[in-house]
C-alpha cells in the first residue's frame, strides 16, 4: 500500500514539526511496517513545455523523430523556444509536456546535455513517465492537461514528484489500512491528533427510484447500493491532481469515470464498480452461478464460472463476476453518458475464493476478500458520483438505491486484566478501556468483564486476544520487557537425538562430507539406480504440484540424491569423495486418506490415531557414497582407491556406535554390483545394503567407475541399540592363541566360516579374527585359504596347551562338518 | 702342623705382584678410554675385562700363592678390576649416548612434508547450526521435539488456526501429495510438530522444533522450496510477551554474545494472537547501521537484521489441541535456520546450502 504524504495530512492534523521518519516509526510500531519511502530521484531544472512546432522526420534506420520546438518560458535563461529531438508520437503542436533541460538528472544518474543527435542539437528532452521512474509508461511522452500550469513552471510538484510517498506492508488481518482513510486513522491513533473520516458525508437515503435491484443472495452480497450520473462528458479529463495521486500509489490514469473509481477506493478502500447504464438492461440481480455459466470478463477472458461465484446479472444474462471483475458488455467506454454506480459489500470468503479460482488478483479484489468496511457503500457511492459530477459534468441522478444492512459487529467480552497478563506489562482496565474507544470500539463495563463491540471498519477483531493485540501495539510492542520463562527442569537431548549426532560426527571424523539434498526424485533416477519394476523403493509418494516435472517423486532412499551431489563435485574437480547425509525418507506405501478433524475440541483418541496412522512412514536413513581415492596419494606412495568394504566398514561402524553388531551376508541387488554387494542384518531383519556400485550405475550417474554406497536405516538400528551399555567382566588370566587355515570353496563367505569356528570353538573362545585371505597357485583353483586368529582366555584360571588345542579343533571340527573347510597344511 | 712353603717361587707367580698388576690395569683403562665406539669398546672388553682378559688371569694365580700372600694379592687384582670395571661402564654410557645422539641426527627428517592422506570430513553447518540452538533450549530446560516431514493437512494447518480458506493452504505455496483428497502436505513448517507436542503432553510445555520445511519457492541465491526452521512453543500457566522476549534474547546472545536483543513489531499469524514480527539488532553493527565509515552490509545500514514471527499461540490453536486456554497460556515462535547461517557465517547464496560442494561444508568442520 502506497500513500502520498500529502494524501494522509487531508485526513489527520499532524504536527508541522513531525518528520518523515518519525511518522513511519510509529506506523511501524503500531503494525503499518514501512517499506520503502519513495521521492523523486530527479534534480531540475523539469519543467513545463508547450510544443510550437513539430516535424517529423523519417530517418535510414527506418525510425521517424520528431524535430520539436518547445516553449519553457524563461527556464532555459533565454526565452527562445528549445530545439528538441523526440522519439515518441503521442502529442501535437500546442499540448503541454514534462522537459527536462540541459543540467537535469534523471533516475539512474541519467544527466541530461546538450547533444547532437539525427542532425540537430537536441537541448534536453521531452519525458515519459518511465523516464522520471512514475510509471512504466513508456508508449509515450506524458501530456499534460491543458490547466496543468504554464511554461517555464517548475514540472516537479505538478507530477506530485516533489512529494514523498509512503509505501507499508499491510499485514493481511489490517484491511482497513489498505486505504488512506486507514492510514491516516493510524497516524492519528499513533500521535493522539484530530481525524477526520472521510467517509462520513451526508448522503441521501435510498428512495426506491434508484436502478432495480434484487439481491438473491445476501450472505454472499449483505450490502448494494447504485447510484447514477446522467450527460456524463467521456472525452472530460481527469484533473492533474487525481493522475497524479493515483500514480503516485501506482495506479495509471485510464480514463476519467474508471479513475474516479479508483481512487475513491484508494480513499475510502472501498472498491466500486460503474456500469454503462445505456448498456444495462433491466434490473440487476445478484445471485450465484449455476454450472455451465460463463462470462467474458473486462480482460477478454471467457471463464467457465462456479456455484459458489457471485455474479450480477440484467436481462442479458451475466454481466459481472461480484466484487471480483465486470463484464465487457457493460463496461465503461470512451461513449459512456450514463454511469451506474456500484458500491456493494461482498463476503469476504466467496471473494477469496472466485479469486483464486480464477487465478484473479486486483486491488479491488485484494480489498474484499480481506475485508472492507460494510457501512461505507453508500458514502463512497456518494463520493464517487460528487467527483463524476465536479470535472465529468452531468447531474446525479435522484434515485438511489440501497438493498440489504450492513451486519453488525459481534460482541467480544474481553477480560479487563488480559492485556496485562498476556504482554507482561502493566496496563490498566482504565488504559485497555481508553485505548479500545481510541481505535475505535464502542465499549461498556459489564461486572468485572468489559463488553466491546469493534467498529464496522475491524471485521478482523472477533476473539478477546484479537482486542489484546490492539492494546498492546498501541501502549508499544516494543516496550514488552524481558523475562526468561520459568521452565521445569528438563531431561536434555533424547536417547534418539543424541544417538544421530553420534552418527553424523562419527561419519564426518572418519573422512566424510555431509551434504543436504532435495527429497525429490524423478522415475529416471530409479531407473538409473536399475531397480527392479517390484522393488519396494519404486513404491513412492507422488507430489501434486511438483516443481519440476521431472522430480515428482518423493525420495524412499537417499541415494539418488547422493550420487547426483557426486557427479556434481566430479563435475567441478574434486574427485575424491566420501559424502553421507543423514535424512528422513518417505515410505510410499498408501495409507488411505488421511481425516480433517474438528478444531473446536481436541478430537479424540481414536480419531488422533487414526490421523497419526494415516501419515506415511517416514524412517531415518545414513547413506554414504565414496568416489576415487578413501586414502590419498602422495609422497608416501599410491593411494588406496575406496572400495566395496569401505562402505559396508562405514555402516559397520556406525553400528558399533549404537552397541550393535551388523550381520553381514552376500547379496545381490540394485544399484549394487552382484558380486560385490552385502546386505546388512540386525537380529535377522535386513537394514540395509552396501559394497560397490553396478557399473551402469555409475555411468549413468556420471560418476567414476568403481564408486561405492551404503545404505542404513537408522531408525531401526535406533529401535534396537543399546541405551544404557553394560560393563565387560574380563579375565585376568594368561591368552592362548591359535592360529587355524582354512581352506574352503570361494562361494563360502568368511562369515560363514567365522560363525562356525565361533560355534565349535566353546565358551573360552576371546575372539576369532580373520588375519588372511589366500587365493593362488598353492590352492586348487575354486578354493581360498581364510587365517583366523583365536584368542582362548578362561575366567578362572590359565588354560593349558592341551585345553587350548582341544578347543581349537573343536572349532575346526564344526566348520569342516559343516563347509567342507580343510586345515591347510 | 704345617711348615713354611719350602717351594715358594717369588718368580713364579710374578704376574701378582705390584707392578704387574699395575701394569695390566693401567693397560685395560688406557684401552678403554681409547676406544672410540662401541665397537671398540667391545673389543676391549675381551682383551681387558673379560674373563680372558690379563687382570682375569692373574686373579686365577692368586689360589698359587702361598696363604700369607693371598690376601695382599687379592686385594691388590680386586682394585683393579673393579677400577677397569668402573672405566669400561663409564665408557660405555658414554659412548652409547653419543650413538644414540648420532643417531637421533641422522634420522632427521623434513617435517614440513604434506601429511593429508586423509582428508577431513565435515557435518553440514545446517546440522551444526541446528544443533548449537537445540543446545542453547536444552540449557533453558527446554525439549527437542521432532516430526514427520509428510505431513497430515490437519496437523499443518487446521489445528492452528489455518483454515480452509487460509492463502497458505493453495497449491502455489504448499506441496500437496497426490491425490490432494489423501490430504498429506509437505510440512509448510515445523508447527505441526507443535501440534502433536500439544495433542499428546500434558503442560508444561517447553519445546523446539528444529526441522526441515517446505515451500513451493522459486530456487534461486535467496529462496529455496527446502528450507530448515526452528520454532519453539512454551505452555505454562502465567506465560506472557514478556517470556517469549526473555528466550528470544537469550537465544540470541547464546549465538551472537552479549548486548542482543530484540524489536517487535505488530504482524499477523492465524497460530498467534497477539502476533509479532522480531528483529534482532545487527550483530555487525550492534545497530548503527554503520560499518568501516560506510553502510554495514550485513542489515543493510538498517541497524536490525528481520528474524522471523513470534506471538501468543492463539486460544484456537490451544482449543484444538487439548490445552484449556482458560488455564494456560503460551507463546511460539519461528525462524529461519538457514537465514541465520547465511548472515552468520557469511554465505552468500542460499544454493551453496543444498548443491552439495565439499567445499562448502569442509571449513566448518565437525563442530559449529
Ligand atoms: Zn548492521
Amino acid at each position: 500500500m502506497r500513500a502520498p504524504l500529502s494524501w494522509i495530512k487531508d485526513y489527520v492534523a499532524l504536527p508541522d514539526t513531525l518528520t518523515i521518519d518519525e511518522l513511519t516509526d510509529r506506523l511501524t510500531a503500531l503494525g503499518l511496517k514501512l517499506e520503502a519511502i519513495h521521492r523523486a530521484d530527479i534534480t531540475g531544472p523539469l519543467v513545463v513545455g508547450r510544443v510550437l512546432t513539430m516535424d517529423p522526420e523519417p530517418q535510414k534506420n527506418g525510425k521517424t523523430i520528431n524535430w520539436c520546438t518547445v516553449d519553457v518560458g524563461d527556464a532555459n535563461g533565454t526565452g527562445e523556444p528549445q530545439g528538441i529531438v523526440c522519439g515518441a508520437h503521442n502529442f501535437k503542436p500546442g499540448d503541454l509536456v514534462v522537459v527536462i533541460l540541459p543540467g537535469g538528472v534523471l533516475p539512474g544518474d541519467f544527466v541530461i546535455s546538450a547533444r547532437k543527435t539525427y542532425g540537430h542539437v537536441s537541448a534536453g528532452m521531452i519525458c515519459s513517465g518511465r523516464e522520471l521512474g512514475i510509471s512504466d509508461d513508456h508508449d509515450g511522452i506524458i501530456v499534460l492537461p491543458t490547466d496543468a500550469g504554464v511554461p517555464g513552471q517548475d514540472a516537479l510538484p505538478i507530477l506530485g514528484l516533489d512529494e514523498e510517498v509512503i509505501e507499508f506492508e499491510i499485514n493481511p488481518d489490517r484491511a482497513y489500512a489498505m486505504s488512506l482513510r486507514g492510514v491516516a486513522r493510524e497516524a492519528a491513533l499513533g500521535f493522539q491528533v484530530p481525524f477526520t473520516d472521510p467517509a462520513l458525508r451526508d448522503t441521501p437515503a435510498g428512495n426506491g427510484e434508484g436502478h432495480p435491484v434484487s439481491v438473491e443472495d445476501p450472505i454472499g452480497c449483505p450490502v448494494f447500493v447504485t447510484r447514477s450520473v446522467t450527460g456524463f462528458d467521456p472525452s472530460a479529463p481527469t484533473p492533474t491532481w487525481m493522475v497524479r495521486r493515483l500514480e503516485q500509489v501506482g495506479q495509471r490514469s485510464i480514463s476519467l469515470a474508471v479513475d474516479i473509481t479508483n481512487y475513491v477506493m484508494f480513499e475510502l478502500g472501498r472498491p466500486i464498480h460503474a456500469y454503462d447504464a445505456d448498456k444495462l438492461q433491466g434490473e440487476l440481480v445478484i445471485r450465484r452461478a449455476v454450472g455451465g455459466e460463463s462470462l467474458k470478463t473486462l480482460d477478454g477472458n471467457v471463464r467457465a464460472l462456479s456455484e459458489e461465484d457471485l455474479v450480477v446479472t440484467d436481462a442479458s444474462g451475466i454481466i459481472g463476476l461480484g466484487g471480483v471483475m465486470g463484464g465487457e458488455s457493460t463496461e465503461i467506454s470512451d461513449s459512456t453518458v450514463n454511469v451506474l454506480v456500484e458500491a456493494a459489500h461482498w463476503d469476504a470468503t466467496a471473494m477469496f475464493r472466485t479469486g483464486r479460482r480464477h487465478k484473479l488478483t486486483s486491488e479491488a479484489g485484494k480489498r474484499n476478500e480481506r475485508g472492507v468496511d460494510p457501512e461505507i457503500c453508500e458514502a463512497a457511492a456518494d463520493r464517487v458520483v460528487e467527483l463524476l459530477v465536479a470535472h465529468g459534468g452531468g447531474s446525479a441522478g435522484r434515485g438511489v438505491t440501497v438493498v440489504g444492512q450492513a451486519p453488525a459487529t459481534a460482541e467480544i467480552e474481553l477480560e479487563p486484566a488480559l492485556p496485562q497478563l498476556i504482554s507482561g506489562m502493566p496496563i490498566s482496565a482504565e488504559m485497555t478501556n481508553a485505548i479500545l474507544q481510541q481505535v475505535g470500539c464502542t465499549t461498556t463495563s459489564a461486572g468485572d468483564r468489559l463488553k466491546v463491540w469493534p467498529p464496522s471498519w475491524r471485521p478482523d477483531l472477533t476473539d478477546p486476544y484479537d482486542l489484546v493485540e490492539e492494546v498492546v501495539r498501541v501502549v508499544g510492542y516494543d516496550d514488552v520487557p524481558s523475562v526468561l520463562p520459568p521452565a521445569p527442569a528438563g531431561l536434555g537431548l533424547t536417547q534418539e537425538q543424541q544417538w544421530r549426532r553420534r552418527l553424523g560426527r562419527l561419519l564426518a571424523s572418519t573422512g566424510h562430507v555431509e551434504v543436504i539434498s532435495f527429497p525429490f526424485v524423478g522415475t529416471t533416477d530409479l531407473d538409473n539406480l536399475m531397480l527392479a519394476d517390484d522393488d519396494p523403493r519404486r513404491t513412492t509418494l507422488r507430489l501434486a504440484n511438483p516443481l519440476s516435472s521431472e522430480e515428482p517423486l518423493l525420495a524412499t532412499t537417499l541415494l539418488p540424491g547422493l550420487l547426483k551431489t557426486a557427479a556434481r563435485n566430479v563435475s567441478r574437480g574434486l574427485e575424491d569423495l566420501a559424502l553421507f547425509e543423514i535424512a528422513q525418507v518417505a515410505k510410499g506405501d498408501r495409507m488411505g486418506p488421511t481425516p480433517i478433524l474438528g478444531v473446536d475440541q481436541r478430537p479424540s483418541e481414536e480419531e488422533l490415531a487414526g490421523l497419526t496412522e494415516a501419515v506415511p512412514a517416514q524412517p531415518l536413513h545414513a547413506a554414504v557414497v565414496l568416489c576415487g581415492n578413501e586414502d590419498r596419494a602422495g609422497w608416501w606412495g599410491s593411494g588406496r582407491p575406496a572400495n566395496w568394504s569401505d562402505g559396508i566398514e562405514a555402516m559397520r561402524m556406525l553400528a558399533d556406535s549404537l552397541g550393535l553388531e551388523l550381520e553381514i551376508a552376500a547379496a545381490d541387488l540394485a544399484p549394487w554390483h552382484p558380486g560385490r554387494c552385502a546386505e546388512l542384518r540386525l537380529a535377522g531383519e535386513v537394514v540395509g545394503h552396501a559394497g560397490e556400485l553396478h557399473p551402469r550405475v555409475c555411468r549413468n550417474f556420471g560418476i567414476p567407475p568403481r564408486s561405492v554406497a551404503a545404505e542404513i536405516d537408522a531408525s531401526a538400528l535406533e529401535a534396537t541399540a543399546v541405551a544404557v551399555p553394560q560393563a565387560e567382566v574380563f579375565s585376568t588370566y594368561p591368552v592362548a592363541k591359535e592360529d587355524v587355515a582354512l581352506v574352503v570353496a570361494d562361494s563360502v563367505t568368511s562369515a560363514e566360516v567365522s560363525s562356525a569356528l565361533r560355534e565349535g570353538a566353546g565358551p573360552m573362545c576371546e575372539s576369532i579374527r580373520l588375519f588372511d585371505v589366500y587365493v593362488g597357485d598353492q590352492i586348487e583353483a575354486g578354493f581360498k585359504s581364510l587365517a583366523f586368529s583365536l584368542r582362548f582366555r578362561a575366567p578362572d584360571r590359565t588354560l593349558t596347551d592341551a585345553e587350548c588345542a582341544a578347543a581349537r579343533d573343536s572349532a575346526v571340527a564344526v566348520a569342516v562338518e559343516r563347509l567342507g573347510a580343510r586345515q591347510r597344511a | 702342623m704345617s711348615g713354611p712353603n719350602t717351594n715358594y717361587d717369588p718368580v713364579q707367580v710374578s704376574a701378582l705382584d705390584e707392578a704387574s698388576v699395575f701394569d695390566m690395569r693401567d693397560a685395560a683403562l688406557a684401552a678403554i678410554n681409547a676406544a672410540i665406539d662401541l665397537a671398540g669398546l667391545k673389543e676391549v672388553r675381551s682383551s681387558h675385562v673379560g674373563d680372558r682378559s690379563p687382570l682375569a688371569l692373574a686373579n686365577r694365580e692368586i689360589g698359587a700363592l702361598p696363604p700369607q700372600a693371598r690376601k695382599d694379592a687379592g686385594s691388590r687384582v680386586g682394585r683393579a678390576r673393579a677400577a677397569v670395571a668402573q672405566a669400561f661402564e663409564a665408557r660405555q654410557a658414554v659412548l652409547e649416548d653419543e650413538a644414540q645422539e648420532r643417531m637421533l641426527l641422522e634420522e632427521r627428517v623434513d617435517v614440513t612434508l604434506p601429511w593429508d592422506r586423509h582428508p577431513m570430513g565435515a557435518r553440514h553447518p545446517i546440522t551444526m547450526l541446528s544443533e548449537k540452538i537445540a543446545d542453547v533450549f536444552v540449557g533453558m530446560g527446554w525439549e527437542i521435539a521432532e516430526g514427520p516431514l509428510v505431513e497430515a493437512e490437519w496437523l499443518n494447518f487446521d489445528a492452528l488456526n489455518l483454515g480452509p480458506d487460509h492463502p497458505a493452504r493453495t497449491m502455489q505455496d504448499t506441496f500437496w501429495v497426490d491425490p490432494p483428497e489423501d490430504h498429506l502436505v509437505l510440512r509448510t513448517h515445523t508447527s505441526p510438530v507443535q501440534a502433536r507436542t500439544m495433542l499428546t503432553r500434558k503442560p508444561p510445555i517447553y519445546v523446539a522444533c528444529p526441522g526441515r520445511v517446505f515451500r513451493t519457492d522459486e530456487y534461486d541465491a535467496t529462496h529455496s522450496p527446502v528450507f530448515h526452521q526452528v520454532e519453539g512453543l512454551v505452555i505454562d500457566k502465567g506465560i506472557s510477551m514478556a517470556h517469549l522476549r526473555g528466550a528470544l534474547d537469550h537465544m540470541l546472545q547464546a549465538l551472537f554474545g552479549e548486548g542482543m536483543r530484540t524489536r517487535f513489531r505488530p504482524s499477523y499469524f492465524p497460530f498467534t494472537e497477539p502476533s509479532a514480527e522480531m528483529d534482532m539488532v545487527c550483530f555487525i553493527c550492534h545497530g548503527s547501521g554503520q560499518q568501516d565509515e560506510g553502510e554495514c552490509r550485513t542489515c543493510r545500514g538498517e541497524g536490525w537484521i528481520e528474524l522471523g514471527g513470534c506471538g501468543i499461540v492463539n486460544p484456537r490453536v490451544l482449543i484444538a489441541c487439548g490445552v484449556d486456554p482458560e488455564v494456560y497460556s503460551g507463546f511460539a515462535f519461528g525462524f529461519g535456520i538457514d537465514r541465520l547461517l547465511m548472515f552468520r557465517h557469511g554465505v552468500a547464496d542460499m544454493r551453496d546450502i543444498f548443491e552439495g560442494d565439499i567445499r562448502f561444508a569442509t571449513p566448518f568442520g565437525v563442530e559449529l
